[in-house]
């Protein structure tokens, strides 16, 4: 069997020929499927960007929107991604309890920043910039909540993960579930980043 | 109460219409004859275990292809009854009200409903088999993608008699699509309908690019790929740059009229043109993405059947992934109209003019394949060859489309409505009955009835040609379209010529389908595996082929490589030996896809009606299914052991 295929060491004890590793098939994936939430998330941008001056005469980006608050979330955000690397370090070095540690650091991280934006989207609501306002507020919307609904996702997913870690330990498949939601993570991350600059930082300055 | 009840139920259900009470009885009949024969003969355990919790690719791809062929028939009565609407001036036999949600339902129905399925059946029956791996990537993922799009097209579908049918056209611009203008919830409908089977469709595009760049038996590199493997690539690779765009537009859309968004409103600030650019960012590769593949399927019928190899493999390839490519960069193309500019307009023509060379590329490479060829012609060859002449002139038609100071006169004429069926039927659904008929012995043991497949298929094509040839030349006579009547009598002839046309393609579908049953009672069973005497690896298992698809995964050595191994075989060598039989490690069959795709019907449901006590549970049980499929994930594979192999190998083959 020359011509088989490598496999992963850890998965199975046995391999035959055609037998491909699911770590390997999983985390290219997962890739493609970051490469369509990126246009997911061009596509909402695009949108943002066309109806920027579509505010109808209300209230502009300018006028409501608190950059404060914005760079504490910021902060929040990528310290969780930076502490979800932390956890991927530990996985690799085999150290499950200190793994668990920086994830559940990450996960409240994550909880912080999503607990901010409900509290940012309260208190536009109150100054009366909601859905229904104008294009500019739509867009502005459902672009930023899009994103929080994706950490949202995050969260319930590494909970569900920890709590697979906790019963089975690390091996092959639950070390991929790490590897495949750090992923996750740090891309949102990035997308934080275009989120901050093209919706808030161009807006307030 | 029951006054309360009247009023809800004829709210609810469609009422008024006699075709739609017609269409009420026999969906009830149907429905009851469906239970009480799967009660009758006892099938319900055998379909629950052997079809709907399958994630055997070969099993999945029939339930796309089997969902398709009922789809096209509801198109087709659509695209009927609007020609008998239309063939003489003044009738009367559809309200314009109603015509309205027919041409609307036709479009969606036969592009999401059944090109899609057809192409996504075509894509899970061959893809691995031709590859030579045992399933796709992602087989619960699969199964998944399945039941997303079935559970899609039955709530596009009930909107027929629940609710109302959307009636603002096949791509639902707004503001026609918006509240102010369709308060009812006919438009949900086709958001919610479109936007589930859309995740399946995305979905899609990701397995099976894994499953191609991952998955190829040893040796074969990209470039010793099949041919339709490769259509399926450059297909799959548009999906999933094309189909996130279609998803966010229709969330767009959903946001506009669930939560009172301005994002394609008139007022608020909105703009109706941003919807146009983005649905059609998606429409424009989306027809690249369907016709992809029948380009794949015309190369190996191409091959096999002139006995040569495919002429140009390098430029075959070279030319789809620069189709899919430039399909990003044509939208425009589709409103020239709108006022972008001169410049705008410009830039869109030309790309569009472009990917018209690609195309006729591949054309030249299927002729020169068949030239000094030694050529049958079974019905699969049949469709290859009426595929040529019909896509060679709806492309040309296309390109006079593209010129965009012309454009200003074809607009929404009846010429582009011929244009644009001319390279779907001609292109796409000819290259996927070619597919179909190529491929069915693979998937049944047995071959269609010829006789019965070329009366099917000189209907289809004489009844295409005198339906949409008329219609070229009514529409530059200026009848445009999306009218429900027309008043002028000189268009008469013509659209009396088209409604002929248009029941002899009916009369086609119909000796397709007794073609189908006529084979299923009376056929020659297929012993060789390699009925056509073809190229691929797909032929060389057993047909249908085992549920583990190879016993022993083969060696590829060249591009034909099941034709070279013949032809090793035919000069006295031994047939190639891959290595022992070892135990197979397959997947388990899984409810969860059914149960999730039911899951997304009630809250997509739920959302089409407003209804929040629908909706939030159906979605809550779509994330508890994601869960119990994390949790279990592990646990659902298991191994074939040899023994069992080999003894299903000598069965299937007899003593080898």
């Amino acid at each position: 069997m020359a011509q088989s295929p490598a496999h992963g060491a850890d998965h199975h004890d046995h391999h035959a020929a055609g037998h491909h590793d699911p770590q390997d098939l999983k985390l290219l994936g997962f890739w493609i499927f970051l490469v369509t939430d990126v246009l997911m998330f061009s596509t909402l941008f695009a949108t943002f960007i066309v109806l920027r001056g579509g505010t109808d005469g209300g209230p502009t980006g300018a006028e409501l929107l608190e950059i404060n608050g914005i760079i504490i979330s910021t902060f929040l955000l990528l310290t969780s991604s930076f502490t979800s690397g932390l956890a991927v370090l530990a996985m690799h070095q085999n150290k499950v309890q200190q793994m668990i540690i920086w994830l559940i650091v990450t996960g409240l991280l994550g909880a912080g920043f999503i607990g901010l934006e409900l509290n940012e989207f309260l208190h536009l609501i109150h100054e009366g910039a909601t859905l229904q306002t104008s294009a500019f507020w739509s867009s502005f919307f459902t672009l930023v909540g899009t994103h929080g609904v994706h950490v949202t996702v995050g969260l319930f997913w590494m909970i569900a993960i920890i709590i697979q870690i906790v019963r089975r330990g690390l091996n092959s498949d639950t070390k991929g579930k790490i590897t495949v939601f750090s992923l996750y993570w740090h891309f949102l991350d990035a997308v934080w980043i275009f989120l901050l600059s093209i919706v808030y930082l161009m807006e307030v300055m | 109460m029951l006054d309360n009840i009247k009023e809800f139920a004829s709210e609810f259900f469609v009422t008024g219409d006699p075709l739609i009470y017609g269409a009420d009885v026999s969906i009830v009949l149907a429905t009851l004859a469906i239970v009480f024969v799967l009660t009758y003969f006892k099938k319900w355990g055998w379909l629950w275990r052997n079809w709907l919790t399958t994630v055997d690719h070969k099993k999945i791809g029939i339930m796309y292809i089997l969902a398709a062929i009922v789809m096209l028939f509801r198109g087709g009565v659509d695209a009927v009854m609007m020609r008998t609407q239309l063939a003489f001036p003044d009738l009367n036999f559809l309200e314009p009200e109603h015509y309205n949600q027919i041409f609307t339902t036709h479009g969606v129905v036969m592009i999401f409903f059944m090109a899609m399925p057809l192409m996504f059946g075509l894509f899970n029956i061959v893809v691995p088999l031709q590859i030579g791996a045992r399933d796709v990537a992602f087989p619960f993922l699969n199964s998944l993608s399945f039941w997303l799009f079935f559970v899609g097209a039955m709530l596009f579908n009930l909107s027929f008699v629940i609710g109302g049918s959307p009636d603002a056209g096949w791509l639902a611009y707004p503001p026609l699509s918006g509240t102010q203008f369709n308060p009812g919830v006919g438009q949900n409908f086709y958001i919610w309908g479109i936007q589930i089977s859309g995740i399946g469709s995305l979905a899609s595009g990701i397995n099976f690019i894994v499953t191609i760049l991952k998955m190829r038996a040893p040796g074969m590199t990209m470039m010793k790929m099949p041919m339709f493997t490769w259509s399926v690539f450059a297909s799959s690779t548009t999906i999933i740059f094309a189909f996130p765009i279609l998803a966010i537009t229709m969330l767009l859309l959903f946001m506009d009229r669930f939560f009172g968004a301005h994002f394609f409103t008139l007022d608020g600030g909105g703009n109706p043109m941003m919807y146009i650019n983005l649905i059609w960012m998606w429409g424009h590769p989306e027809v690249y993405i369907v016709v992809l593949p029948a380009f794949g399927v015309f190369s190996e019928t191409v091959a096999t059947f002139a006995r040569k190899r495919l002429f140009g493999y390098a430029s075959m390839v070279f030319a789809m992934v620069i189709i899919s490519i430039i399909s990003f960069f044509t939208w425009a193309h589709h409103f020239f109209t709108m006022g972008s500019g001169a410049n705008v307009n410009a830039f869109f023509a030309v790309t569009t003019m472009i990917i018209a060379i690609p195309t006729g590329v591949k054309i030249f490479n299927w002729l020169f394949t068949m030239y000094k060829g030694r050529i049958s012609f079974p019905t699969p060859m049949m469709w290859t060859i009426a595929f040529i002449p019909a896509f060679v002139v709806g492309g040309m038609t296309g390109v006079m489309l593209s010129v965009a100071p012309a454009d200003f006169q074809f607009h929404n004429s009846y010429f582009l409505i011929a244009h644009f069926h001319q390279v779907l039927i001609g292109g796409v659904v000819f290259g996927y009955f070619a597919g179909l008929y190529y491929w069915w012995p693979k998937m049944f043991g047995f071959k269609l009835n010829e006789y019965l497949g070329k009366w099917a298929f000189w209907f289809w094509n004489i009844g295409f040609y005198v339906c949409f040839m008329p219609q070229y030349l009514v529409g530059l006579d200026g009848m445009t379209r999306r009218i429900s009547v027309f008043s002028d009598p000189d268009w008469t002839g013509l659209n009396v010529v088209s409604t002929i046309g248009a029941y002899i393609m009916g009369i086609a579908f119909l000796f397709q389908v007794a073609q189908i049953g006529y084979s299923i009672f009376r056929h020659e069973k297929d012993t060789t595996g390699d009925i056509w005497d073809a190229r691929t690896l797909e032929w060389s298992t057993p047909s249908p082929a085992p549920e583990y698809n190879f016993a022993v995964i083969p060696q590829v050595h060249s591009r034909d490589e099941w034709w070279e191994e013949k032809e090793r075989r035919a000069r006295g060598e031994q047939p190639a030996q891959y290595g022992p039989i070892e135990p197979i490690h397959m997947p388990k069959n899984s409810a969860i896809p059914a149960i999730m795709g039911a899951c997304w019907f009630i809250a997509g449901f739920g959302l089409v009606f407003h209804w929040l006590f629908f909706a939030i549970p159906g979605l809550i049980g779509v994330f508890i299914c994601m869960f119990a499929r994390s949790f279990s994930a592990h646990k659902a594979e298991y191994y074939i052991p040899a023994e069992e192999v080999e003894r299903t190998e000598a069965t299937l083959r007899g003593s080898v």
